[in-house]
């Protein structure tokens, strides 16, 4: 039995700064992560992150305001609002705060450049006043150039930082150890019970604060992901076992538009923003006429609809593992493609053994992003469950609401990081009761027995592997980019077949320590679970909103549907019970994105009449109070006459 | 590039448990039919999914740019993620790498010496004032930024450890990529430290005066880190490093 103050589960980006900000306050922290830290799939984000410096010539006029109306147009008003303004408010501090960490962001270079923009070669002079500040690149579905960089390894750079200074702070990771259950009373989380992978032995981990940071769970996607195999969704399911604590908008899952075709390996948006082409078999850029104004930047649900359409109408590029399209980097020279896209260059060298500035790059829409998560309020606290907070991809915090926008998770983690972390500063500095010896060790009996009854079940039938390719086949032909209710409920059926024929296996491997057997069959029933969440979400959902897109019905439903899926999982039962919440408190009203899909149902009520219902409607769901109240931070009207605002 | 997909492939693998009493280190065989654009990534799942679900590696990115799954393949470190079998003779050997402690089979605890290496050379930036929410930021010349990323790309894989004859028989040795992590700091003009501050971690026969100059690290990167490159650079600064000491009044 160890006892720390806060317990940090994960050592992504996201729950690394977070761990630093709790120990800069003086607590005790500890930091638990399946792999060293280094190696969180942090460290494969490309492309940039998003902060409103405003500081090259494409840049100007870009502020605070208009990253804020940018997040929620992406979101396609799915988002809490006033979380959006936190975010967009802070994500300057943050890319700041990296800086002064070491991250050696791409610097504006005076003087001549020479862009790709919107298909033409532009030459442009950046202002001496400028040199040597961040530079900004272009990404999808932003107004003005705004995305930081440090060439292709963004999330290298920065998760190297950050962890830096972890270890400067003298913060314990214990790496190789999996949190495999919450310890709770049913109202305060008191820590976890955790296997280690090294050893396969099990302990327990008691905290007067607990922080899911495990990042996404693409891997319900089985191999159509361009997550890390580590990224399995165990925070969320930990949530889920709980019974209480909510996971929201699980049906918000974002396909990133370029993914290697067949490896599913993520090829950055900042191809398109440096300007890179989308090409069908005829070698036609078919976005020009179908997104006049974004072209190839318009948001990622946009585009992979648009990409798979075009695939669905028969001007795909055929191969032996099924049609793609092509990425065109050719035009962006040698020069470009060896340094500010280096691992762009690198990965199709390894993987494809071709070269971008010869050769096309061959993509297909793949599974990148879980905007659902385990639900918190705007301090990161979880509903329903005191001392428990998630933070990053794992939560669903929610700024992304039903599209996130590329740049936008990087930044997230290090503005949500610091804010969570404060309030579980805070949170642990107000007392409250210390650890429950005794709850712990109840849990830790609750998971030997787990473990013990798995081991003695037979085995023969299925793999565990091969009813995990059956749920990935699943999840990407019946909950991809395209969806429609009929298939949603064959889903729904077949997922719920798989997990009772999971809850029956047994282990084929009896090895003592790690058993990487055993290790999967204690993740598999949580990521059917969270499939099942996901399936009956997007079931539910009768509307088109962002990522989650309905053939059966294609609009956006304001009237119906302005509103956040919240699932919770009760003990003993086969499916998620689904539950609904207003958003969050309105400011920027819903409208037209200003690319995509034109129409939908408008908002029947004022946003004043919306706007009164929410803080009860949240609290009755389970939201804790937090430290200021609803709306401190939303600051309304403030985008008033700024660059893209509506008139 | 030429894809056989005719070939039965023959893995001898590197077997050992620490933690059964009953295991002792030896190699084991497996057959596999090879795919097209198979690589040990994908071979080693197959391995694992199909013929025995004991068998211990490590992946996380599959992308090779995580640095997890570093390995001995036929005697040479390398990731396994990007080694595609088309690559290799159908008989294929497999260790983990040497100079890190043993997890089991081809997994070795990587995380620990990294992290020991972080703490040793003061892996970080020793700023010269506390950061300030409210300023803009520090302006840096792109060349420099450019040059500091070059020393950033590494992925803390181990494959220039494994490598390394000095690293393998001294293991106080800040190795390749400690030294490498020393150049990427000491050329950060955000860092305060004087090249004197680094003087006992890198100008000894524990750090750059140590190395041999074999330069198997330089050939087995593979980010393609240009080390010679920083262990000249070390030199000098450790040349410029004794002649500020000694300028300095005692």
């Amino acid at each position: 039995m160890k006892i720390t103050d806060v317990l940090v589960i994960g050592a992504g980006l996201a729950g690394e700064r977070c761990a630093i900000e709790a120990a800069a306050a003086g607590h005790s922290v500890l930091i638990l992560s399946l792999v060293p830290p280094r190696r969180s799939h942090s460290c494969a984000a490309q492309g940039g992150m998003q902060a409103a410096l405003g500081n090259c010539v494409k840049a100007e006029g870009d502020n605070t305001d208009v990253h804020f109306l940018d997040t929620v147009r992406g979101s396609d008003w799915g988002a809490d609002q006033e979380v959006a303004r936190i975010f967009a408010d802070n994500a300057p501090i943050a890319v700041r705060e990296l800086a002064h960490f070491g991250v050696p962001w791409t610097r504006l270079r005076p003087g001549k450049n020479r862009y790709h923009i919107k298909g033409e070669q532009v030459e442009i002079d950046e202002p001496a006043d400028k040199a040597g500040l961040i530079m900004h690149r272009d990404f999808g579905g932003t107004a003005k150039w705004r995305a930081c960089y440090a060439a292709a390894g963004t999330g290298h750079a920065t998760l190297y930082a950050v962890d830096s200074q972890v270890v400067r702070l003298g913060i314990d990771v214990l790496d190789r150890m999996e949190a495999i259950a919450l310890i709770h009373d049913g109202e305060r989380c008191h820590g976890a019970v955790v296997r280690c992978l090294r050893t396969g032995r099990l302990d327990t981990i008691l905290a007067r604060a607990t922080v899911i940071a495990t990042g996404g769970y693409g891997r319900i996607y089985g191999g159509y992901t361009s997550n890390a195999v580590i990224n399995e969704g165990t925070g969320a399911a930990l949530a889920l076992d709980t019974g209480i604590v909510p996971l929201g908008n699980m049906e918000a899952v974002q396909f990133h538009p370029t993914g290697l075709w067949p490896a599913g390996i993520l090829v950055t948006e900042g191809c398109r923003g440096d300007g890179g082409y989308l090409l069908n078999a005829s070698g036609d850029r078919f976005l020009v006429e179908l997104e006049p104004e974004k072209q190839e930047l318009a948001s990622r649900d946009v585009v992979s609809r648009h990409m798979m359409n075009e695939i669905l109408a028969g001007r795909g590029v055929d191969s032996p593992n099924g049609p793609h399209l092509w990425l065109d980097l050719r035009h962006l020279g040698e020069e470009h493609l060896t340094t500010r896209l280096r691992e762009i260059y690198e990965i199709c060298h390894d993987f494809l053994g071709i070269t971008p500035w010869q050769d096309l790059v061959p993509v297909r829409p793949t599974q990148h992003y879980s905007m659902g998560g385990v639900r918190v309020n705007k301090d990161g606290q979880a509903y329903g469950l005191s001392g428990l907070f998630a933070v990053g991809e794992a939560a669903c915090w929610d700024m992304h609401g039903f599209n996130r926008l590329g740049g936008n998770s990087l930044a997230e983690t290090i503005v949500a990081g610091r804010v969570v972390g404060m309030s579980i500063a805070d949170f642990v500095a107000r007392g409250g009761p210390g650890p429950e010896a005794a709850l712990a060790v109840s849990a830790l009996a609750e998971q030997e027995a787990r473990i013990t009854a798995l081991a003695s079940r037979p085995a023969g039938g299925r793999t565990l592997y091969q009813v995990r390719d059956e749920m990935g086949e699943i999840m990407m032909n019946r909950l991809g980019v395209f969806r429609t209710g009929d298939d949603i409920a064959t889903a729904v059926t077949d997922l719920q077949r798989l997990l009772q024929e999971v809850s029956g296996m047994g282990l084929r491997s009896s090895s003592p320590g790690l058993n990487p057997e055993l290790t999967y069959a204690l993740r598999l029933p949580g990521m059917l679970k969270l499939a099942l969440a996901t399936a009956l979400g997007a079931l539910a959902r009768k509307e088109s909103r962002g990522a989650h897109h309905r053939i059966d019905y294609p609009q956006r439903n304001d009237a119906e549907w302005l509103n956040r899926t919240l699932a919770r999982w009760h003990p003993g039962a086969d499916a998620p019970d689904l539950s609904y919440e207003p958003v969050g408190l309105l400011d920027l009203p819903p409208g037209h994105r200003g690319y995509g899909a034109s129409g939908y149902v408008d908002l029947p009520v004022t946003l004043d009449e919306y706007n009164q219902g929410v803080v009860s409607a949240q609290a009755a769901q389970g939201s804790l109070a937090t430290i200021e109240p609803t709306g401190a931070r939303l600051r309304p009207g403030a985008w008033r006459g700024a660059f893209s605002a509506p008139s | 590039m030429t894809q056989s997909t005719a070939r039965k492939l023959k893995f001898e693998i590197f077997r050992y448990n620490p933690e059964d009493p009953a295991s002792k280190p030896h190699m084991q065989t497996f057959e596999l039919q090879e795919t097209p654009f198979m690589s040990l990534f994908i071979a080693l799942n197959k391995l694992r999914e199909e013929q025995d679900p004991s068998l211990q590696f490590d992946f996380v990115c599959r992308s090779a740019v995580c640095g997890s799954c570093g390995m001995m393949v036929n005697g040479r470190p390398a990731l396994a993620c990007k080694t595609l079998t088309s690559q290799l003779e159908s008989t294929i050997r497999l260790h983990p790498l040497p100079a890190f402690r043993l997890v089991g089979d081809l997994s070795v605890d990587t995380g620990s010496w990294f992290r020991g290496m972080t703490e040793r050379v003061q892996g970080w930036i020793d700023e010269k004032a506390p950061f300030d929410p409210n300023a803009q930021e520090e302006r840096m010349d792109d060349d420099l930024a450019q040059a500091i990323y070059e020393r950033e790309r590494c992925i803390e894989c181990g494959c220039c450890v494994a490598s390394c004859a000095v690293a393998n028989t001294r293991p106080a040795f800040v190795a390749p990529a400690g030294l490498n992590r020393v150049a990427r700091f000491m050329m950060d003009p955000r860092d305060r430290r004087k090249t004197g501050d680094w003087f006992e971690v890198f100008a000894s026969d524990e750090g750059v005066f140590g190395c041999l100059g074999l330069m198997a690290c330089q050939d087995v990167c593979p980010k393609e880190l240009p080390l010679r490159e920083v262990y000249a650079y070390l030199r000098r600064k450790a040349l410029t490093g004794v002649l500020s000491r000694k300028a300095k009044p005692a």
